[in-house]
């Protein structure tokens, strides 16, 4: 049956099981747009295409399925460049499809031309320039393919005009042979040789810890990872990344490591004698100063990318594999008799020394931006699905939550990109219905991308917003009152300006405001019961908190401030 | 004259600490812009570079890096290289295990004064005259990189040479296996 590469470009999107696209048509995306009338996929009309792009993060983070962008060629690929970069950091799933201009044009300086596999090919892991229609099933389906296997990543599949307008005979890749990629192999068999070395370090281990990255959710290592901890009775940390893929109300979770992180994970990093790094990449956010990071430790690294062994932090013994097949292969090997009682003590020390604290709001306001993400989660349900932008509230959300469960926390770890909260948080709530999702967002990071709350209110996804409105670009605040002699430059935005109430309620969101800590439990109930339409509330908050613990920046972990209220105790 | 002595990495040309990677590529649009691209990038310094088809149906390309390993750690530089979903396969050839060549080819003014200088340098470095113009020949020497260097320091003394070389191609040596 001859169709036009449109028509397979979307049957392709079905046979993958795409059930939602976000995306922004355009002239050289258009031959697409119109088969997709006919079709079962979802597509969400989005404001601008970075929308787009973090909506189907959102969506992936949430679900654990690949994300789907559609957007036309030369400023629509270009404006989803951010989003891109951003998966790429990320290590998440996405599919990026963008319309180019026809064949016979590229290179000629066309109208919306852009060489927009050239500007991501150091953002994407991979990326196709389709050419003829043909090609088409098979594009689609190596994208899917390399975005889902091994290290998650996006891709960017480009398709000129006269290829979606040409035509040809359906056919579908039957198998990995058919989508030719001679040079693709994202996975190996574990090493026996690999895990029994590990167990031996294990063995040897005084003060071991399992420092847990996103790689353990990308695998779904939850279950095994807090059985092999029960097991071995080790400390776990989780990352910025991995909030969510160990309980945070375990008794041996010590909490998130590096720069904002909790001070009894911090020092146990620095103290151990053992990581045993899960899916983690010794990030700079986590090791502070590199030379003295973790000095007396030994590294088992487990991770389904080999570049990242040794990249940061020498390996003693690295294991190429997924998390989660790692966890079972180590489990079986490993006898030791959990122990660690010194390791423990030291532990719980450093854990009641220096718990997560903050001042005390005062009754008449303003409000304390960690009380807020507090008073939020008390009344939430379990299994809410909370976003964030990226900034001093970012930091708190981090903290200040208890996540329990896989994919309830998403947020911009690599790439820190401010705007992601609200599209995330409207993609995760495409993607889990059934979940309530709260963006906690700063007034920064809110107005760069809140448009996309008409988005939301058209297309019936009631997220929750909560703005910790300080009225500054808080973080930057937060280093120049440390680091710069309280030089504030360029940071202060306005409580007012914008109006968030009426801005929220002209993009057909119920709009509320809290000044006060009475205020702020009734908004939040408030809130709560609006089910139907986007909810956006203005918290007025301390712009003279800041995140603490706190490791400055080219400091090592060993000089982590605490809050001053925990100063004279250390 | 006796086969020339294994490179083994320090002339004028070459970084001190260098390796050769035989990289096994798809033949494929943009694929030496992703090798490039991932070099630049990360911050890997290429000292030389070929590239050319591998096989009859043009399927795959071999391109031939020589890279500064000082630069960056081989085995970051190979890790990432691996990533690339083009790039199928990657050899690492240590210098003093590989058999390099390249190829040299100068344009040298003669004049009844220099021609006989200019015919010793090219016996010398057992080069082959593979033009000749009425004020100027052609040299082409194939052989190791060392010789090649040994022969542009030696026209280097001569004006108006214009020189190209196309950086090595190597493979593992025989005797090594």
């Amino acid at each position: 049956m001859q169709i036009t590469g449109a028509q397979a470009l979307i049957k392709s999107l079905e046979q993958v099981g795409v059930d939602t696209i976000f995306g922004l048509p355009g002239g050289a995306i258009l031959p697409v747009y119109d088969p997709l009338i006919d079709s079962s996929i979802r597509h969400i009309l989005v404001r601008h295409e970075q929308g787009a792009g973090h909506m189907a993060e959102g969506y992936a983070l949430a679900t654990g399925k690949p994300g789907v962008a559609m957007v036309t060629s030369g400023p629509g690929a270009t404006n989803i460049v951010t989003p891109i970069a951003n998966a790429y950091m990320d290590s998440t799933p996405l599919v990026v499809i963008t319309g180019q201009v026809p064949t016979a044009n590229i290179g000629t300086d066309a109208f919306q031309e852009c060489d927009i596999t050239g500007i991501t090919m150091g953002i994407t892991k991979h990326n196709f320039l389709v050419t003829s229609a043909h090609e088409i099933p098979r594009a689609v389906a190596a994208a899917f393919h390399i975005a889902t296997t091994g290290r998650p990543g996006p891709v960017l599949v480009d398709v000129p005009k006269d290829v979606s307008q040409g035509t040809m005979t359906w056919w579908w890749p039957e198998s990995l042979d058919d989508l030719d990629l001679p040079g693709y192999h994202p996975t190996s068999e574990i090493d026996d040789a690999d895990i029994t070395a590990a167990a031996q370090l294990i063995a040897e281990a005084q003060r071991p810890l399992l420092y847990i990255g996103g790689g353990a959710l990308k695998s779904h290592a939850s279950r095994e990872l807090v059985a092999f901890a029960e097991k071995t009775n080790m400390p776990v940390v989780t990352t910025l990344m991995a909030r969510g893929a160990f309980p945070d109300s375990h008794p041996q979770h010590l909490g998130m490591p590096g720069m904002h992180g909790m001070y009894a994970a911090v020092t146990a990093m620095q103290q151990s004698d053992l990581l045993i790094a899960l899916g983690a990449r010794f990030d700079d956010r986590v090791t502070g100063r590199l030379d003295g990071f973790a000095p007396h430790a030994k590294v088992i690294h487990v991770d389904i990318d080999a570049a990242e062994f040794n990249k940061i932090r020498h390996a003693d013994v690295s294991i190429r594999s997924d998390v989660r097949s790692a966890i079972v292969a180590l489990d079986a090997v490993v006898t030791t008799t959990p122990n660690y009682a010194t390791w423990w003590s030291d532990l719980h020390q450093w854990r009641a020394a220096h718990p997560l604290t903050y001042d005390t709001p005062d009754s008449d306001g303003p409000l304390r931006p960690q009380a807020v993400i507090e008073a939020i989660a008390a009344a939430a349900s379990p299994g809410t699905i909370v976003t964030a932008g990226v900034g001093q509230h970012q930091m708190w959300a981090a903290q200040h939550w208890s996540y329990e469960e896989p994919g309830t926390w998403i947020n911009s770890g690599g790439a820190g990109t401010m705007g992601f909260g609200v599209p995330a948080a409207i993609g995760a709530k495409v993607g889990r219905p059934d979940r309530t999702v709260w963006c906690i967002d700063g007034d920064g990071c809110f107005q760069m991308t809140a448009q996309e709350l008409v988005t939301a209110r058209a297309e019936g996804i009631p997220i929750k917003v909560a703005i910790l409105n300080n009225a500054y670009l808080g973080m930057v605040r937060q280093w120049q009152e440390m680091f710069y002699d309280e030089r504030y430059s360029e940071v202060y935005l306005s409580p007012d300006l914008p109006d968030y109430v009426k801005w929220a309620e002209a993009m057909g969101c119920v709009g509320l405001r809290a000044e006060t800590p009475e205020q702020m439990e009734k908004v939040i109930a408030e809130a709560n019961l609006v089910n139907d339409v986007p909810v956006v509330i203005d918290f007025r908050t301390d712009a003279r908190e800041k995140v603490f613990p706190m490791v400055p920046a080219g400091a090592t972990n060993d000089d982590i401030v605490v809050h001053p209220s925990q100063r004279g105790e250390k | 004259m006796a086969a020339p002595e294994p490179f083994t990495g320090a002339t004028s040309h070459s970084p001190v600490q260098h390796h050769i990677l035989s990289v096994l590529v798809e033949n494929k649009a943009g694929v030496l812009a992703r090798v490039a691209g991932l070099f630049a990038r990360r911050g890997f310094n290429i000292y030389s570079l070929a590239v050319a088809p591998a096989d009859d149906h043009q399927r795959f390309s071999r391109i031939t890096i020589v890279v500064d390993a000082e630069s960056a750690p081989l085995e970051q530089i190979k890790g990432q290289l691996n990533k690339l979903v083009n790039v199928v396969d990657i050899k690492d050839l240590a210098p003093r295990e590989s058999l390099e060549r390249e190829l040299l080819l100068a344009t040298v003014p003669v004049s009844d004064t220099t021609r006989t200088v200019v015919m010793d340098a090219v016996a010398q470095a057992n080069a082959a005259i593979v033009d000749v113009g009425s004020e100027s020949v052609t040299i082409m020497l194939a052989s190791t990189p060392i010789a090649c260097d040994a022969l542009e320091r030696r026209l280097e003394s001569f004006a108006h040479v214009e020189l190209h070389r196309t950086g090595r191609v190597a493979l593992p040596r025989l005797s090594s296996h």
